[in-house]
């Protein structure tokens, strides 16, 4: 197991490197000049070789790339070109608010998804489970962005049950929640079904209905235990993605989270805030998998068994 | 073997077919030139009527033109958006599995740095450098998109790779470059075009989404992600202009969803009956 461990964490951290270089390069090749975008369109030459100077761009870009790791290992991502604030700061003021939206879609996407795949794969093949496929089908189809719209027209204008947009009480969480959370219950209930009708047919459960446990006993004793594993990989793997910030979901209800704070930055081609989402949000994903990694390998003996053979 | 359609593929060839047709007649079936202001409305958008039915956009442009119009551009885009997807992530998935060793690592670990950045705010990225153009698009929708094909198609060549008759064939001599395209391509095709027609989906709504955030196809170019983020300023006063376009993506969106999925089942039943 302790091999095992470290083997992921050197992956991570392997991976975490790679991408923190193709960020580096992306910032290298926007045709923007960092030296401008600080000083302003009408400074000097003077003004512009200084600042160049002191930002180090007059330096070889390994030795560019070699200083970004080092400050960003030490949690220091730079300064915001159009904002004046430091990077790293921004990112934590922002955070809070997309995590409390990542929590609650996250937990209304699997309490949709969990029991439409159990269900459908309860009647694997027949109506209900047809029915169940065209509708979570139909829920992976919605353009995000269009349904927060729809969402907000009819629940916020019509019926005025809720407030359109921004950020306070649960009220104004519900409308974002909803929107971000009826794709992935839809792909969920999908994948759970998948995994539990593979399962349902295996010996061990033929044996535990042979026993003469009901179907649902069988299902919900034996069968689930393994057909959840690969939803919680791709779970965890999404919460993730949603803690890097939803951008489209963000921008509909205006939530002042990370995704928001992306889309700024990319629009405004600041370079530093672009770079310092796009690695934080990479971070997320990288410990996500670790912490997934070990959960499986803590849950499944075989795989920490298998993967040290 | 007689080949049918199940229902699934029947109901998304229908409505994958209805599209095509309708971007194809686009000139015949439009009402109004989508660009050109057709109705007296100064400025303000007009509600559905008998003349509009869909209503009229904010510059008194007519909706229904330039949905039907926009299915062009987006069907196009979603495309071919789609082929330079999977001609990346097929020749690095090919190449991974057939040639495996150093090759397969350095690719594969590629794919993984590739696989934790986020796909929406690089393309957001690239967009805004090389600014928004249909090229551009295409070219960035490709590069954010490529790594679940490329993983799916390297652990088919793999298996490929490793069966009978391609090792027969390769005892005979045959080169690299012969047993790729007669032995091992051949095999993973089937899941090839599954990913593609199912690819199709995931890069309308990507493109949608961009067009969203206005970094899409500009104007006036009619395209219904951006007819969506020209009505949200609009969507007190006249909600129709968010809806109607909005029906449309997922319309298209659902076409190849269904067709994709169906194949997927009769590749299912297909497998576990050899079982």
């Amino acid at each position: 197991m302790f091999a095992y461990v470290i083997r992921r964490i050197v992956f991570g951290v392997a991976v975490l490197i790679g991408t923190s270089l193709i960020t580096f390069v992306i910032a290298f090749v926007i045709p923007a000049d960092p030296a401008v975008a600080v000083a302003g369109a009408k400074a000097d030459p003077a003004t512009l070789a200084a600042i160049r100077t002191e930002l180090g761009l007059d330096q070889p870009i390994y030795f560019q790339y070699a200083r970004y790791l080092d400050r960003a290992l030490h949690g220091d991502l730079g300064r915001s070109y159009i904002r004046r604030e430091d990077v790293a700061g921004l990112i934590v003021s922002r955070f809070p608010a997309t995590a409390i939206l990542a929590l609650a879609a996250m937990t209304l996407s699997l309490a949709l998804g969990i029991p439409m795949g159990m269900l459908a794969a309860a009647y694997r093949e027949r109506a209900p489970d047809n029915i169940l496929l065209v509708i979570a089908l139909g829920l992976v189809s919605i353009p995000v962005f269009w349904l927060g719209t729809i969402l907000l027209i009819a629940g916020g204008l019509y019926l005025h049950w809720f407030p359109i947009g921004g950020f306070g009480e649960w009220k104004s969480l519900t409308l974002p929640a909803i929107t971000l959370a009826l794709g992935s219950a839809g792909y969920y209930s999908r994948i759970l079904q998948t995994n539990l009708a593979d399962a349902m047919d295996q010996e061990y459960v033929r044996t535990a209905r042979g026993k003469g446990l009901s179907l649902r006993a069988a299902m919900l004793k034996h069968a689930m235990a393994n057909a959840m594993l690969p939803l919680v990989t791709l779970a965890g793997l999404d919460f993730a993605g949603l803690l890097s910030g939803v951008v489209l979901t963000e921008t509909v209800f205006n939530w002042p989270g990370l995704g928001r704070l992306a889309f700024e930055a990319v629009f405004n081609l600041d370079i530093p805030l672009v770079m310092g989402t796009v690695l934080f949000s990479a971070a997320l994903v990288v410990v996500a998998n670790l912490v997934v990694d070990l959960l499986y390998a803590w849950l499944d003996p075989r795989i920490r068994l298998g993967r040290q053979a | 073997m007689k080949f049918r359609l199940n229902a699934m593929e029947a109901a998304g060839a229908v409505m994958v077919l209805s599209l095509v047709t309708v971007a194809i007649l686009a000139p015949w079936l439009a009402p109004f030139d989508p660009t050109r202001a057709v109705a007296n409305t100064f400025g303000d958008p007009g509600s559905p009527s008998h003349m509009f039915p869909l209503g009229t956009d904010q510059l008194g442009r007519d909706v229904l033109s330039r949905i039907i119009y926009g299915a062009r551009i987006s069907l196009i885009v979603g495309v071919a958006a789609m082929a330079v997807t999977m001609t990346i992530g097929v020749t690095i998935g090919l190449a991974s599995g057939f040639f495996g060793g150093a090759i397969d690592f350095v690719l594969m670990r590629f794919t993984d740095v590739m696989l934790t950045l986020p796909a929406l705010l690089l393309a957001m990225a690239f967009v805004a450098v090389l600014r928004p153009s249909i090229w551009s698009i295409l070219l960035v929708i490709g590069l954010v998109s490529w790594t679940q094909i490329a993983r799916v198609v390297r652990a088919e060549a793999l298996t490929m790779t490793q069966r009978d008759f391609v090792t027969a064939a390769r005892a005979l001599g045959a080169p690299s470059s012969r047993l790729i395209a007669r032995h091992v391509m051949p095999n993973v095709m089937p899941i090839i075009v599954v990913m593609a027609v199912l690819g199709v989906s995931g890069t309308l709504l990507l493109d949608a989404g961009l067009s969203f955030l206005t970094l899409g196809v500009p104007p006036p170019t009619p395209s219904w992600g951006r007819m969506i983020e020209e009505a949200t300023t609009y969507f007190r006063t006249a909600p129709w202009l968010a809806i109607f376009p909005g029906l449309a993506i997922f319309y298209a969106v659902l076409g190849f969803n269904l067709l994709g999925y169906g194949f997927l089942r009769r590749r299912r039943r297909a497998g576990s009956a050899l079982q």
